[in-house]
Order: C-alpha cells, then sequence, then structure tokens
C-alpha cells in the first residue's frame, strides 16, 4: 500500500497542481487581501471564464489558452462594472455593509452558476487541444502534459502579477491604497480609481485562469463551490495580499490534496481544503506571510 | 404596559395559529396542502433562525445547509440505533447543533464577519464528506426510512409532521422575538453597529455572538430533524444541499432583519412564490428567481420588506432601542 515512490509521485503533481492553485486564487488575493473586497463570487467568475474558453473552442476550435488571453479585456471590463456596483452600492455608504456586501456577492455567484446550467446543461465539459490527452514518461512517472501547460502558464501567470505589484507604478499605487487609503487620498490620489483598476485586473486574470481550469480537467457548473475552499484557504494561508504567500500556500495545499487523495482515496479530496481553511483560521488568521 | 399587552397579543396569535393548524390537520383531507405547508413552516423556521444571528448580530451564516443537514442525520442516525422518538430526535438535534455553533463560533467569531461566513462554507462540506464516508448512515448513496404508525390525534404522518413543523416554527419565533426584547439583542444590534464600541462600552461581544450562534444553529438543526421522516429517505447531497443556505439567507434579508416579523414575511412571501414555482417552471428557474431577489433587495432595499412597508424600522435599526 504504502510506498516511498508513490509519495513521491503524489508529492511531485501535487507541486504541480499547486501552482495551478496559485493561478486560479492570485486574482483573490488582490481583490479579497489586498482591497478588502468580500470576494466569494470570484470562484464563480473563474468558472465563468472556463465556460467562456469552452464556448471559443468549441465553435471556432481556437486553442483554449488563446480563448482565455482573448477574454481577458472583457473580463477586465466586467471587473470595473462589478466593483464600480460594489463601491457605489456598500463601501460608499458604509454602515452594514459588511453583511449585504457578502450576501451581494453569494447572490451574484449563485446567479451565474444558474445561468450557465439554463445555458450549458449540468454536463460536464472538456476542451480540445493537441496537448490534452498526451502524457510524457518521467522515470517511473506519467505525468500528463496538460498539467505541465497548466504548471509553465500557472507559474508565469503568478510570477507576472507579483512583478507586475511590486515593480510598475500602478502596481504599487494598489499595494499602496491597501496598505493606507487615507494617505493616498492626501497625496492627491482617488484610491477608488486605483482599487476599481485593481479589481478589473483580478478579474482579467481569471480569464486565463479559467482556461487553465478547463485544461487541468472537466469542468461543471456547480464546480465553485470546492473553489471557494480552495481559493480562500490558499489566500488566508499566504497572508492576505501576499503573491509569494500565494505560491507557498498552493503549493502547500496541492501537495496536501495529492497525498490523500492518493492514500484515502478521492472521496475525502473535497474536504481538505476546507479542513485546512479552519485549521489555518484557528491556529494562525494573519496567515504564513501575513502583513 | 405597554409591552406586556404586546406580549398578550404575540401569545394570543400563536396560540391561535396553532389551534388553527391542528384543526386544519382533523379537518382537511386532501395531503397535498400539508406537503406544501410543512416547506413553508420549514423556511420560517430557518428564516428566523438565521437571521437571529446573520441579522441581529450581522455575521453572515453561510453554512444553514451544515446545520440542517445535522439536524437530519443526527435524526437518521438515533433513530436507526435506537427507534426514538420524532421529539427525542429532535431534541438532539437542537443540542447537537447547538454544540456545532459553539465550536464554530469558538474558531471563527473574533474575527472579521467575511471569515466567520468562509468558515460556515467549510464546515458544510467537512461535514457533508464524513456523512458521505459513514456507512451506518448509508454513505453517499443515501439511506430509505419506515416511518413508525402515526401517534393519536393524527391520522396521517405528514399531518402530524405539518404541526411538529408548526410548532418549531413558532418556537424559533419566539425566541426571536425574545432576544430581540432583551439585553441580547440590543447587545448583539450594538455591536453589528461598530464592534468596537460596544466592547468599549463593555458589551460582552463574544459571550453574545456565541450565545446568538448556539441558538441559531440549534434552531436550524430542530428544523432540519423531521425532514429525513418528511421524505422518508436522506442522501447527503440533498441533506446538505446549498439552496438551504441561500434560501434562508434570502428569505431573511429580503424580509428585511430589523424585526422577527421579516423573515417570516420573507420565508411566506418567497416559500409560496417557491411551491408554485416549481409546480409551474423548473427548480433552476426557481432558484434564480431567489438569486435575483436576493440581489436586487440587498442592493436597492437595504432593510427589506419590512424597510420599505414601514419606514418607522429603519430607525429602529439606527440605534434607537
Amino acid at each position: 500500500m504504502f510506498s516511498m515512490d508513490l509519495l513521491l509521485g503524489a508529492v511531485l503533481l501535487g507541486v504541480l497542481l499547486g501552482c495551478f492553485y496559485a493561478a486560479v486564487s492570485v486574482g483573490l488575493s488582490v481583490s479579497f487581501g489586498l482591497l478588502d473586497v468580500p470576494h466569494v463570487a470570484h470562484p464563480a467568475f473563474l468558472v465563468l471564464a472556463s465556460y467562456g474558453v469552452y464556448q471559443l473552442n468549441e465553435s471556432y476550435d481556437i486553442d483554449p489558452l488563446l480563448a482565455g488571453l482573448a477574454i481577458t479585456p472583457l473580463f477586465f471590463l466586467f471587473g470595473l462594472v462589478a466593483y464600480r456596483i460594489y463601491y457605489e452600492t456598500f463601501e460608499r455608504r458604509g454602515s452594514d455593509a459588511g453583511v449585504r456586501g457578502i450576501a451581494f456577492f453569494f447572490g451574484i455567484a449563485f446567479i451565474i452558476e444558474v445561468l450557465i446550467i439554463l445555458q450549458f446543461g449540468v454536463d460536464q465539459r472538456s476542451v480540445s487541444a493537441t496537448y490534452i490527452g498526451k502524457s510524457w514518461r518521467f522515470g517511473e512517472f506519467r505525468i500528463p502534459i496538460r498539467q505541465l501547460v497548466a504548471f509553465a502558464v500557472a507559474l508565469t501567470l503568478t510570477a507576472l502579477l507579483a512583478v507586475y505589484l511590486s515593480k510598475t507604478f500602478m502596481g504599487r499605487a494598489i499595494r499602496a491604497v491597501a496598505q493606507d487609503e487615507e494617505a493616498l487620498r492626501l497625496m492627491g490620489a482617488n484610491p477608488v480609481r486605483i482599487k476599481q483598476f485593481a479589481f478589473g485586473i483580478a478579474t482579467a486574470v481569471l480569464g486565463v485562469a479559467g482556461a487553465l481550469l478547463i485544461i487541468v480537467a472537466p469542468v461543471e457548473p456547480t464546480l465553485d463551490r470546492a473553489y471557494i475552499g480552495r481559493t480562500f484557504c490558499v489566500v488566508v494561508m499566504a497572508g492576505l495580499g501576499s503573491i509569494s504567500g500565494t505560491l507557498i500556500a498552493a503549493i502547500i495545499l496541492g501537495v496536501a490534496e495529492s497525498i490523500v487523495l492518493t492514500m484515502f482515496g478521492a472521496s475525502w479530496a473535497p474536504a481538505i481544503s476546507f479542513a485546512m481553511l479552519l485549521a489555518v483560521l484557528a491556529v494562525r488568521p494573519q496567515g504564513l506571510l501575513g502583513r | 404596559m405597554k409591552k406586556t399587552r404586546h406580549s398578550i397579543a404575540f401569545w394570543a396569535g400563536v396560540a391561535v395559529f396553532l389551534i388553527a393548524v391542528l384543526a386544519m390537520t382533523q379537518t382537511v383531507r386532501n395531503e397535498y396542502p400539508f406537503f406544501a405547508g410543512y416547506v413553508i413552516l420549514q423556511f420560517i423556521a430557518l428564516a428566523v433562525a438565521w437571521s437571529i444571528l446573520g441579522g441581529y448580530a450581522g455575521y453572515v451564516n453561510f453554512g444553514t445547509n451544515a446545520f440542517f443537514g445535522v439536524g437530519v442525520y443526527t435524526a437518521v442516525a438515533l433513530f436507526k440505533a435506537t427507534g426514538a422518538p420524532l421529539v427525542a430526535q429532535i431534541a438532539a438535534a437542537a443540542v447537537v447543533g447547538m454544540a456545532l455553533g459553539f465550536g464554530v463560533g469558538l474558531l471563527t467569531l473574533r474575527m472579521r464577519g467575511i471569515f466567520f461566513s468562509i468558515a460556515t462554507i467549510a464546515l458544510a462540506i467537512i461535514i457533508e464528506t464524513v456523512v458521505m464516508n459513514w456507512r451506518f448512515v448509508g454513505g453517499a448513496a443515501g439511506i430509505q426510512l419506515q416511518r413508525p404508525p402515526v401517534m393519536a390525534p393524527f391520522d396521517s404522518y405528514v399531518k402530524m409532521l405539518f404541526f411538529v413543523q408548526a410548532v418549531l416554527a413558532v418556537t424559533a419565533v419566539a425566541i426571536a422575538r425574545y432576544i430581540q426584547n432583551s439585553k441580547i439583542g440590543r447587545g448583539l444590534q450594538a455591536l453589528r453597529d461598530d464592534e468596537l464600541a460596544a466592547e468599549c462600552t463593555g458589551v460582552p461581544t463574544l459571550k453574545l455572538k456565541l450565545v446568538a450562534c448556539m441558538i441559531s444553529g440549534g434552531l436550524i438543526s430542530a428544523a432540519g430533524a423531521p425532514a429525513a421522516m418528511y421524505l422518508q429517505y436522506a442522501d447527503p447531497s440533498s441533506a446538505f444541499n446549498l439552496s438551504y443556505s441561500v434560501s434562508a439567507l434570502a428569505m431573511a434579508l429580503i424580509g428585511g432583519t430589523a424585526h422577527w416579523i421579516g423573515p417570516v414575511l420573507g420565508a411566506i412571501l418567497l416559500g409560496s412564490t417557491q411551491q408554485l414555482l416549481a409546480v409551474t417552471i423548473s427548480s433552476e428557474v426557481n432558484v434564480l428567481v431567489l438569486g435575483i431577489m436576493l440581489v436586487l433587495f440587498v442592493v436597492g432595499a437595504p432593510k427589506g420588506i419590512i424597510g420599505l412597508l414601514r419606514p418607522r424600522y429603519r430607525l429602529r435599526a439606527g440605534g434607537k432601542p
């Protein structure tokens, strides 16, 4: 039953999986971690992006990664609009924003889920591309090429976002607004516009992340529920808003899931991210690299 | 004086309602009204129980389905192990629900509201996974249940369940009403408006939140306990269905959470609409309507139906006792 090879294989696959989790979580790391928006609809947006990619791939035979890039501008605009609505109705009015803001995003997530069911049905959907379905022999392990593609793209995406936030002017402005909104206002900048732009970026990233989601495995309309646990677990474990922390936390989650999957079977898999989330909240709520 | 008069009116209303329900079970032959009515009463209990924490204290519980499912499976496990009567099943479910509320509250109620919300989603998934792997209660495939013979004044089990759920709904309302008018309710409202200020003026915020979370959880689990006997069947994916969470939250927020009547109105209105829609159109559209109504109300009418009907509650919610 237990063997070193099996464990090694599980860890290897877990690292690949973890980088993929980082890619689907970095958007939340910006919107929830930096901007403090209770964005429980993030995984629903992610699944929506996957269905967008599926549609493009199905009707025009576009490569899923290109399709993901193609819907990115659309998602950027979508993010701008979503934040504007959220800001105008909740943040600006202040009081009671907590309850209603959370309920708002929860409602949006549910609406997206049902609309996808009405449009595409409840069946699983997948994309076709040359690199899907093949695998690569690596010593004794077989690694599906789709996992490797997702790994490479996810790592690039996360790294690009980290560089963007630390090196560019706008990226630094976003981190500044997270640190002290009032100071930014006193410097003559408009914090709301910066936050709106940041939320747009966080949502745009989901275009590519959604492509990865459907490359790694088929998607179904209610998949967002499992990803609520994974994305929030990663972002909270990382320490809110830390991009490097996001990568580390995502790899920890990926490895943990992969090991449990190998040792105990698939029926326990959905609970792992949620259990880790609860454990982190109980033991170290500020996360690994908390600010 | 005025308060006692209100109390007399309330308890008279309760008595009239329960007598009417009992009379209905004795006179109406057709079972369908009881089937449909049970669901609406269950939603009243869930929405009112949800608003004890979500409305008064402002902590959004996404895990109504966790507490509900725990209620269902406590009843199932107890029934299968000992054949205990319905009342014992409900009591056990309430106790387990309270313990669960205490546990999750202790873990997360110290933190900002969003962490509690996410933790409650987590709770639902974890418990559902555990139940799926628990052979004794049927695992993922579910379990068939044989209803015991019905008791004296009732001639069918569904009618009895209808009456029992009416009692549970009334209990939830009475407890919510008591909390709203008591020191606990005022403390909860204070901490909802400004937790730091409440803490500084000596409101024992964590203790109050824990009490609210326990009561809310216990009531939700109790309302879920008869569901197994109602369906004569239980399986994890329907007992822990997320739609219970959305319904409870939406009904409470749409009705308005400043007063206990809000969730009751919301549950009656949405519950009966749902019953109609479920018969006439598909269940997906049904859920879609619920989601859209929730978003519209949260954006456009923050105080819910009671806020629209009586602007006075806007003032009350603003802080005046």
